[in-house]
């Protein structure tokens, strides 16, 4: 990679990705070791997200290191008005490395600049979520034993959603096609669709959620559409219950067909789907801790002795 | 240079320094503003609402003694693309430019993102220039994009 920190998934490469999402597989196989013994991370979640950090501080456990932090602003210096400046030098002093979320957009860059120690961007409001695009990409590959020349259908709200707009940068590296599926106001930004345009990457847009798009996908990766995006509360209303996904949309399906979510799910993923076996989305979310130690030893430049 | 000319220049001619022509009446003082000449001791007269074939109205800066950098002068280009700068030498315009955008922009735009942490927090703003041509900008901290139309000045 070129910076040391993973801020954005823009920064890696092909090869950034390949090396990473091949190194998650060997944590896979074996998650717990001591490539961390001796070494502090701390997680700063200026912004509570349980699942988020718990993998993340989970990870670092499993490598053999130790982790401070905080999980509620509220109770630090930042609440008595310090910069976040102040408070990655101060806890620079301390750590190997900083994993962090924050509410404000651009914080982990800005802490990347401040910083010599790596940082890895655990969210940045509605900004970028890198490891969240790399389990995507790892639970993908791990199902469709490939990343390369794959047909995924992205369902659900397309303008806000930021793990879609980073899993579409994700594969463009890998020759992806795309169904976008979301209602008139929620649709995909045209920037995102003129970079499809550009790299040729095939896209089509829908507004109807129907079994025919479904039949023709590898993967399904559905996301929530939430109340508060909306101007129009009548157009909430009449789009709620359509992209939802049912069981029985699913007869048809390609037999490689899973289905992803980066959860959590309200109402999108109706309940008699997770006993289909094309159901993937809690395993994908225990990708996230293999995906989560790779990204922990690259960034750390320890990759080469996983 | 016609005797017109000659005669509107004898109101403050330079000896050596730079006139900076054709600003819009609206950007004057903003141009003045992003050029810091608040800061300068030079012998600086600033004339707005002259008229101008081209325009109708414009603008004329003329600093005493002082040749821009590039960086220095690109600042304003986001503001108005279309002022000629003269290079002043002896009483002589020896150089005529135009402003061109520069690839970043340090400290001169506000993101217009409320959440971005350039909003939040005693810093810098830093801008890539995405689009040269149409004056696209693009936070580097929250990634958002600015038509032109859209963009503030600090």
């Amino acid at each position: 990679m070129k910076s040391k920190s993973l801020v954005s998934i823009d920064q890696c490469s092909r090869e950034d990705i390949l090396r990473i999402l091949e190194n998650a597989a060997k944590f896979e196989a074996n998650p717990n070791r001591t490539l961390l013994d001796g070494k502090v991370a701390a997680t700063l979640f200026f912004e509570p997200s349980t699942r988020t950090r718990l993998s993340f501080e989970t990870a670092v456990n499993r490598l053999g290191g130790r982790v401070v932090g905080f999980q509620d602003a509220s109770t630090t210096s930042s609440s008595k008005g310090e910069t976040l400046k102040d408070t990655i030098l101060m806890v620079s002093n301390y750590v190997d490395l900083i994993i962090m979320r924050h509410h404000l957009e651009g914080a982990a860059r800005y802490a990347s600049e401040v910083t010599g120690i790596p940082i890895i961007n655990a969210g940045d409001g509605a900004n970028q979520h890198p490891s969240q695009t790399l389990l995507d990409l790892y639970s993908i590959q791990k199902t469709q034993g490939k990343l390369t020349n794959l047909a995924i259908t992205i369902v659900g709200d397309l303008k806000y959603g930021r793990t879609v707009h980073s899993l579409i940068v994700g594969m463009s590296h890998f020759n992806p096609a795309f169904h976008f599926i979301a209602p008139e106001e929620l649709r995909m930004p045209e920037e995102l669709k003129n970079s499809c345009d550009k790299l040729n990457i095939p896209y089509t847009e829908h507004t109807d959620f129907t079994e025919e798009i479904i039949n023709q996908s590898d993967i399904l990766y559905m996301t929530r559409v939430q109340r508060e995006r909306f101007t129009d509360l009548e157009e909430y209303e009449r789009v709620k219950n359509i992209y939802i996904l049912k069981n029985d949309m699913l007869k048809n399906s390609k037999n490689n067909l899973r289905i992803l979510h980066p959860l959590p799910r309200v109402n999108e993923i109706a309940y008699d789907v997770d006993d289909n076996p094309k159901a993937y989305f809690i395993q994908q979310a225990r990708n996230g801790l293999f995906t989560r130690e790779a990204i922990i030893c690259e960034v750390l430049g320890i990759n080469h002795l996983i | 240079m016609s005797a017109q000319k000659k005669k509107e220049l004898q109101v403050a001619a330079l000896e050596n320094g730079t006139a900076i022509d054709h600003i819009p009446p609206g950007q004057l003082f903003k141009v003045a503003h992003l050029l810091e000449l608040e800061k300068m001791n030079n012998t600086i007269t600033i004339g707005n609402n002259f008229y101008s074939k081209k325009m109708g109205r414009k603008g004329v800066i003329k600093i005493a003694g002082k040749f821009f950098e590039e960086d220095e002068i690109n600042r304003i280009a986001l503001i108005a693309p279309n002022v000629i700068l003269n290079e002043i030498r002896d009483y002589e315009v020896i150089g005529k430019y135009t402003v061109t955008l520069p690839d970043e922009l340090t400290g001169i735009v506000k993101c217009n993102n409320k959440k971005c942490i350039t909003n939040n927090e005693p810093m810098l703003t830093r801008f890539d220039v995405i689009d040269k041509e149409k004056g696209t900008v693009k936070c580097r901290y929250c990634e958002r994009k600015i038509n032109k139309e859209d963009i503030v000045i600090k």
